[in-house]
């Protein structure tokens, strides 16, 4: 049996011809006492570990959530604290906040998890076809059933459908879709495709500051770097090119950029960027060679007037073939967000634009290591994309049910931004859309000195503090980056309207009192 | 030319190899459209006993299961009395766990509080009262992506030489995807075939020996019972197992996902760690362990759900701190593979309303393995050309093909492994998918073919029908 058939890498790698002429890496040997047995040190230690796991930070579920989640432990244990509950407003979830579900994507799910109530009355026909015709592209007509790695055929035909009605007719092809576990999975695989090289040769990747930390952690994770360009917080959290260009030139020093992720409508910062800006960013990227990741979950959720949501996939073919044949592009949506919430079902898909087809069937192959996205979330997502139309009997409930869920959104966006700019010392701008407050916090100079004993960044002392006071749990600015010497937190604004103004009441009085204590 | 072209491709991802079977499936699938739009063939319909889906090939979901997963979806159905009782309380009691209520929340990222505790609860009956802590289970969206985590923490690029990972063959190809995805080096090891593939430590050690040079031997993967062999390691063979992975300092992956799935007449289901347990100190403590469970296989079947876990054991209280940051890039496992977990650990007891049909539905599942097993063994080991060990668990039968020179020369000048072959042409000309035995590893020369056994007994006793007939056509025109 031939050893280098099984110890095998691609043929232009060094590793191979290191493997044969390399010394063994020395393993920790284990301490022995004289009798033989004794303190071993273990297989998987410190030492042993990849490295990389260390630098591996998502804030969002970070300590201080873990501090929420004990003090949530000793409510229950019934020990007294200024406060009756604990507020999660940390993490982008509306189901846990109370939204309810949609009705439509509910029933339409539960007839495909146990078909026998096909036969119960009280199903609307419409669900009923649905659940009938989503079956029949399951394996044995069954959710249990494995999909193909690239998600169930017709479901990508849907989705495809979906993107071309929303972007004016642009066709879209399915075999260009791929069903993900939520929108995290297709981009954590997009990153590992891209990421290659050692030292200066390292993979680079743009991502704005502040951003959503999966991306931080994922790069941290492949040993990629990152690649911070910063929003500017005094122009909204806009996008300006040149700020793009500084971090491109300044990053090829020491790596080799590659890819250029934008969030939009952004997290945490909720800025809905212009078509113009888009177009520039399209371009930029076109210039630089850059693979373009449009993060666009949250493309249901925009408030503001004058503001609308541009696909990057719309703007680029209306740029013209000289864009829209060369610069490469994939976006991603997901279940989670928008109208619908649907986090816990884990369904999402990414659209891939002008990939190089060579490169397109290591993606393919990448994505069948996991097998295939759950199929709930699958049949949640057809639902998402191919809604009840008009004529159907379900569509007076579902379109009550999404106005209701955008605009109460909508109502508790302005809400925060206008509470908060009541604050001295805390200033927000508009939440455009998303699902997130990003705002400024004024912090007293004792308070910052106090954070620097402790250990801790100034808006994560300030967050813990407000968590111990008021139960309200929020993310420190500090976990999504911000430039040096601001603070901020991100709250979500999806408690329940009464509920928020409670919690932002609540804010206001900690805030007054922070800087008189620390003043 | 491409800003992103394949040069700039991840190595470790160009260095997976496929599949061998993405060109069978495909063309499986294309017979099927063939046949719907009339075209003629010698046969109405594909078999596919290829997967590992018993579902997609006849095999019903457990009515309790899906009743409470459909309550839990759209929680009227709770205050409605089409379901019985027990469905509903359980529907109840799970979203009482849920944030908001709700399956549509995302959970904590090492699963939902309660759920952990209830596998922990399961594992301990299972190993006759072992201690196992909830803090020590992490849940997953299947099963793969738990053994791919635990990969992540073991295999890094920082030496000279690859990290290594002792492999069974055969196993499965997706392991050794993820394996090599990560930059790790796959060291294949063969089980005995003519001792009903039975692990033998002897070959371990010859192995280590071997590949100590060309890399560094870290963990060692063991599936029990096997996939694809259906075999059912002994308490002796596990221990002897775990004394080596000791001996050697190697991290111990025990796969366990088809530990529902025993039908050998007197045999049992021992896990790794009841059985490292019960060897007391030192080992008791020292062997580093990750064992994996999933709702795919068993008698719940629910490929699709997604719903996995890991317990981890012995492992560095340093180390244990980061496993969480691993698992934080998923943000939560899928809720409806979650709740499954629960179901299949805490399934209805005798004096429940939902009892009586689900007893029957395990023991048809049970009887249809017990049927195919034998049925196999009786009509395979007839076939001149074919042998078969006897499987004692597991969902799959390996039937070793004794091809002759003929059709091993047709299959060389072809440029195709000839059992990957033999299963393309079995797919043409009799309409039945099986697995050629080059994908999931083999020894050199031999040749297999992999068949799901949890399939419905006539389905099954038809695919034998087309073997056979195809197998003795195929003897006459190759011999």
């Amino acid at each position: 049996m031939n050893k280098r058939h099984y110890i095998r890498n691609s043929s232009q790698d060094l590793r191979l011809f290191r493997w044969f002429s390399a010394k063994q890496c020395a393993l920790p040997t284990p301490k022995m006492t004289e009798n033989g047995l004794g303190h071993r040190e273990k297989v998987l230690n410190m030492n042993t570990m990849n490295p990389n796991v260390k630098r591996v930070e998502y804030a969002v579920r970070g300590p201080i959530v873990q501090r929420a989640v004990q003090i949530e432990k000793e409510l229950k244990e019934g020990v007294k604290k200024p406060f009756s509950e604990v507020i999660k407003a940390n993490i982008g979830d509306a189901h846990a906040m109370g939204q309810k579900p949609i009705t439509f994507f509910r029933q339409v799910v539960a007839l495909c998890a146990y078909p026998d109530l096909l036969e119960d009355n009280k199903f609307p026909d419409d669900a009923k076809n649905r659940a009938r015709r989503i079956l029949q592209s399951c394996g044995g007509g069954s959710l249990g059933a494995y999909s193909a790695s690239t998600g169930i055929e017709v479901i990508r035909q849907d989705v495809a459908r979906y993107i071309e009605k929303r972007d004016g007719g642009i066709p879209s092809n399915p075999d260009n879709i791929y069903l993900s576990t939520g929108a995290s999975d297709a981009i954590v695989t997009m990153l590992k495709l891209l990421t290659s090289g050692e030292g200066k040769t390292r993979s680079g990747v743009m991502i704005s500051i502040p951003q959503y930390p999966l991306y931080s952690a994922a790069l941290a994770e492949l040993a990629a770097v990152q690649i911070s360009y910063y929003l500017d917080e005094d122009k909204c959290w806009g996008l300006d090119v040149s700020e793009l260009r500084r971090a491109v030139e300044a990053a090829r020093e020491h790596c080799k950029p590659r890819a250029l992720c934008i969030i939009n409508p952004g997290n945490p910062t909720g800025q809905v960027q212009s078509r113009q800006c888009i177009e520039d960013v399209i371009r930029f990227a076109a210039e630089e060679r850059l693979f373009l990741m449009a993060d666009e979950v949250y493309q249901d959720n925009v408030y503001a007037e004058g503001c609308q949501f541009h696909s990057f996939k719309k703007v680029l073919f209306e740029m013209g073939p000289e864009y829209s044949n060369t610069v490469e592009l994939a976006s991603f949506h997901s279940t989670s967000k928008c109208y619908m919430g649907e986090c816990g079902f884990r369904g999402g898909y990414m659209e891939v634009i002008n990939m190089d087809p060579q490169v397109k069937l290591q993606l393919t192959k990448l994505v069948s290591v996991r097998l295939c996205p759950p199929i709930p979330g699958q049949v949640l997502l057809d639902l998402v994309v191919n809604p009840p139309r008009p004529d159907e009997p379900s569509y007076a409930t579902f379109i009550k049910e999404r106005t209701a869920n955008l605009e109460i959104l909508a109502e508790k966006a302005k809400l925060t931004e206008q509470i908060f700019n009541t604050v001295s010392g805390i200033r927000c701008n508009p939440v455009q859309g998303a699902m997130y407050t990003f705002p400024r916090l004024t912090l007293p100079e004792k308070a910052i000195a106090a954070a620097k004993e402790k250990g801790q960044a100034p808006d994560m002392f300030y967050c813990m503090k407000l968590l111990e006071e008021t139960g309200i749990c929020l993310v420190p600015g500090s976990g999504f980056g911000q430039r040096d010497g601001t603070h901020h937190f991100r709250m979500t604004i999806l408690p329940a309207t009464e509920k928020l103004k409670i919690v932002l009441e609540n804010i206001r009085a900690f805030h007054k009192r922070f800087t008189e204590e620390f003043s | 030319m491409s800003f992103l072209s394949v040069r700039e491709i991840s190595p470790k991802v160009r260095s997976i190899n496929p599949t061998e079977l993405e060109p069978l499936v495909k063309r499986a699938a294309q017979i099927k459209t063939e046949l719907t739009q009339g075209v003629r063939k010698s046969y109405k319909d594909v078999i596919d006993v290829c997967w590992g889906d018993p579902h997609r090939g006849g095999v019903k979901p457990l009515t309790f299961v899906r009743q409470v997963l459909a309550a839990c979806m759209y929680p009227q159905l709770i205050h409605s009395d089409k379901l019985p009782v027990d469905v509903r309380r359980r529907a109840q009691r799970l979203l009482d766990v849920c944030d908001g209520e709700s399956v549509g929340s995302y959970t904590a990222t090492a699963g939902i509080p309660y759920i952990r505790s209830n596998l922990a609860r399961f594992i301990s009956r299972r190993d006759g009262g072992v201690p196992s802590s909830p803090e020590n289970i992490f849940l997953s969206s299947g099963s793969q992506i738990s053994l791919t985590h635990v990969l992540k923490l073991l295999i890094h690029n920082q030496a000279s030489l690859p990290i290594g990972v002792l492999t069974p063959m055969s196993t499965y190809s997706t392991f050794k995807m993820a394996v090599e995805g990560l930059g790790g080096a796959v060291i294949p090891y063969y089980l005995e075939e003519e001792r009903g593939w039975e692990l033998r430590v002897e070959e371990l050690r010859r192995v280590l020996r071997e590949f100590k040079d060309v890399c560094n031997p870290v963990a060692l993967y063991v599936i029990n019972p096997g996939n694809p062999t259906g075999h059912v390691q002994s308490r002796t063979s596990i221990e002897e197992v775990i004394r080596f992975a000791a001996e050697e300092r190697l991290f111990l992956m025990a796969d366990e996902v088809y530990q529902d799935s025993i039908f050998g007449e007197d045999t049992e289901f021992v896990s790794y760690k009841k059985v490292l347990s019960e060897m007391g100190p030192p080992l008791s403590h020292q062997v580093e362990l990750a064992s994996f469970h999933s709702v795919s296989k068993g008698f719940m079947g629910e490929c699709g759900l997604r719903g996995g876990y890991v317990e981890l054991v012995n492992l560095d209280p340093e180390v244990k701190k980061y496993i969480y940051n691993i698992f934080l890039t998923d943000s939560s496992p899928a809720v409806t593979g979650q709740l499954a977990l629960d179901l299949m650990v805490n399934p209805p007891r005798p004096g429940d309303p939902s009892y009586p049909v689900y007893a029957q539905e395990i023991k048809t599942i049970k009887a249809m393995l017990v049927h195919n097993m034998s049925r196999v063994l009786e009509v395979l080991n007839n076939i001149p050309g074919i042998s078969c060990q006897p499987i004692t668990g597991g969902a799959f039968i390996l039937p070793r093909l004794h091809l002759p020179q003929g059709a091993v020369r047709k299959a060389e000048e072809l440029g195709m492994q000839p059992d990957l072959w033999y299963c393309k042409l079995l797919l043409e000309e009799a309409g039945v998918c099986v697995g050629p035995g080059c994908e999931y590893g083999q020894k050199e020369g031999t040749y297999h073919i992999r068949l799901r056994v949890l399939t419905p007994v006539d389905t099954m006793e038809e695919v034998l029908r087309r073997l056979k007939n195809f197998h003795l056509n195929f003897l006459k025109e190759f011999s």
